[in-house]
């Protein structure tokens, strides 16, 4: 399924994050098949970056541990290939940072994703005014392609973001790095509400989604609720069981 | 006293210097550099903007500053006559305060009333902390906890001059992780703060801004030296860390097709991964902290660590502007090694009575190895700091030689 088809059932699809390679490659398929029982509807599976400067120190610590256990770009597409044989049906979107895609080169970088078995990404540092060449390479390989939005995202840029998405528009919640809060923003509800009239793609709201009263609160509401940091703290909190840890976390989120 | 580089037609509406620089940054961070984009372009169009700038560096910041004739190491080195452009004589010790009056002007202009800055060696982050005082702002200083122990005396005057220097832990804890720290900082506080980055780099506006307000070196140098000689120089030399001091006084002689440009990197104890900074020599073009460049990354595009004695040109990528210069051949980019620099620090002590920072050390030691063969040419060396932040690191350095 692609992501844009996740994205638009008219229920929220529930998209957890967690960084691949943390703590290994080994217990992240272990992690993404617990996922899956417990209900996620799509992945976002994070490729880990020396420098990720739009991420709070949960996910920096995360990106580290990966490292340290060796993870690669291309460490993570072998990853995405086994989650497919392993029967992981949910689409998975790759949430990078450009320079390792960049490396990699753009259309090597595609096919080997789509041929993996990942159905877009996002990349967090790649705003659509620098991305005209992947963009295009992404087209040409059916390749789902979002681009980040946020509250203080311009009405003229918006429509450049949605345009240059293809799976679905990400809205950044807050004015912030990644990490959980205790409190949504006020308005929230307001603000998916006007960026769904306004946008041709699927939204899904991001940044700071930690608790089950969050989800609740945006349940119907955002066409997909993305989760992260908080998972990301349960795997670090628990790397004996991580799986088992995480499978009963996304459970009491969606309850 | 508008700056009319020979660059001010770079870089392009994209922050592109030729296939360098752009905006590379996470959509929160889009915002503000925007914001700030538009109100540069507002300001430094107005006379009275630069006019302000003017006699802040005058009044505060002690400029112009001397263009010194150094006989003694010309001497001792028998071949080019050496000249100095003494930054270190700028008010805080170094050339960064040019940049940091520069935006904290604009930042007023912008109605901020915080200040964020990155430091490495903390020359930087003095500047920004002396800036902010002047002008009654808030200051917060991010700096990596590794580069905290080994400058520790810019970390007490950091507090003295009131700012809240925060250790940054993250990854190497040196300056690109401060650098990444501060980006977090201001992507949550865009409303009243203002990052006042250091160096020629990051996403565009700033490697042209911060050239802009460095290019103050390079103008008086021409003049200076067109005064004092009554040509231009055959060479200028300087370190590239970032990049800034170099950018500033390149762009007074980029025009000038014979004179020759020569960026020195930190060639730290062995151009192998791992042990030095000299992008040029062991780095390829990438994508790191908002910009386009050459970083020091792995196969995988991972930044590799680095390392260098000097603590201000210990980082990943080089500024933008200076990839350009090296990819068109009008600048050329060499390295000297720790123990080069250190030694020409305590050359340049002894023959001309001035304790150099290391970082500028690095230029005076590429000048040791270049000016002999150089008989009848005329060099400036630009003498970004001074060293006494650098005392300790001489000590232990000796120390551990004996």
């Amino acid at each position: 399924m692609s992501l844009r088809n996740a994205l638009s059932t008219g229920k929220s699809a529930f998209i957890p994050f967690v960084m691949a390679g943390d703590p290994n490659m080994a217990e992240t398929e272990k992690i993404v098949a617990a996922l899956e029982r417990a209900g996620a509807t799509a992945l976002e599976l994070g490729v880990p970056f020396s420098d990720p400067v739009a991420d709070g120190v949960t996910v920096q610590k995360a990106a580290e541990r990966a490292l340290a256990a060796g993870a690669t770009l291309n460490g993570v597409l072998e990853l995405v290939k086994k989650l497919r044989a392993n029967g992981i049906k949910m689409p998975i979107c790759l949430f990078s940072y450009l320079n390792p895609i960049y490396m990699m080169g753009y259309e090597a970088f595609i096919t080997a994703a789509l041929k993996a078995g990942a159905q877009g990404a996002l990349i967090v540092d790649l705003p659509p005014e620098e991305a005209g060449d992947y963009r295009a390479a992404a087209k040409k390989h059916g390749f789902e392609t979002v681009f980040l939005c946020s509250p203080t995202t311009t009405r003229e840029r918006l429509k450049l973001v949605d345009d240059y998405s293809s799976g679905f528009v990400y809205y950044v919640s807050r004015e912030g790095v990644t990490g959980a809060q205790s409190a949504l923003p006020q308005q929230l509800e307001q603000k998916i509400a006007a960026l769904k009239t306004e946008l041709k793609n699927p939204v899904a709201i991001g940044f700071g989604i930690s608790t089950p009263e969050h989800v609740r609160a945006l349940s119907g509401k955002a066409d997909g609720i993305v989760v992260g940091s908080a998972l990301v703290k349960i795997i670090e909190e628990n790397p004996a069981n991580a799986a088992a840890a995480v499978e009963v976390r996304v459970r009491a989120l969606l309850a | 006293m508008q700056p009319k580089t020979h660059n001010s037609n770079s870089p392009d509406d994209r922050g592109y210097f030729g296939d360098y620089g752009g905006r590379f940054v996470p959509d929160t961070l889009m915002a503000p550099l925007l914001q700030l984009e538009q109100a540069y372009a507002e300001l430094s169009a107005q006379p009275e903007f630069w006019r302000e700038f003017e006699s802040m560096l005058t009044n505060f910041v002690g400029r112009e500053t001397p263009l010194q004739y150094a006989s003694r190491l010309t001497e001792k080195l028998g071949g080019a006559k050496i000249y100095l452009k003494r930054e270190d004589l700028a008010h805080t010790g170094a050339h960064k305060i040019n940049n940091a009056i520069g935006q904290i002007l604009l930042a007023r202009h912008m109605g901020k009333t915080r200040i964020i800055a990155e430091t490495g060696a903390g020359q930087h982050g003095v500047a920004t902390a002396t800036a902010a005082a002047q002008f009654g702002m808030k200051c917060v200083v991010y700096m990596g906890a590794e580069d905290m122990a080994r400058q520790e005396m810019n970390v007490f005057r950091m507090r003295l001059l009131g700012a809240d220097v925060v250790a940054v832990n993250a990854g190497s804890r040196t300056l690109k992780d401060a650098v990444s720290e501060a980006m977090r900082d201001w992507v949550g506080n865009i409303a009243d703060t203002h990052y006042l980055l250091g160096s020629a780099l990051g996403p565009h506006p700033y490697p042209r801004m911060v050239r802009d307000f460095q290019s103050v070196i390079g103008r008086e140098a021409r003049e200076q030296i067109l005064a004092q000689e009554g040509k231009l120089p055959d060479t200028v030399i300087a370190c590239v860390g970032g990049g800034s001091n170099a950018i500033g006084i390149f762009s007074g002689f980029v025009n000038d097709k014979d004179v020759a440009l020569i960026g020195v990197e930190a060639g730290g104890t062995a151009i192998a991964a791992g042990e030095h900074a000299a992008r040029f020599a062991g780095g390829k073009p990438g994508i790191f902290q908002g910009m386009k460049t050459y970083i020091l990354q792995d196969n995988d595009g991972q930044a590799s660590p680095t390392h260098s004695v000097s603590a201000g040109l210990d980082y990943t990528g080089v500024g933008p502007e200076h990839a350009w210069l090296h990819d068109l051949k009008r600048a050329t980019y060499t390295n000297v090694n720790d123990d080069e620099a250190v030694a020409a620090f305590h050359l340049l002590a002894r023959t001309e009575g001035i304790i150099p920072a290391l970082e500028s050390s690095h230029a005076i030691a590429y000048t040791i190895k270049f000016a002999p063969a150089m008989k009848g040419k005329t060099i400036i060396v630009n003498l970004s700091g001074r060293g006494d932040k650098d005392i300790g690191i001489i000590q232990k350095y000796d120390g551990a030689r004996k």
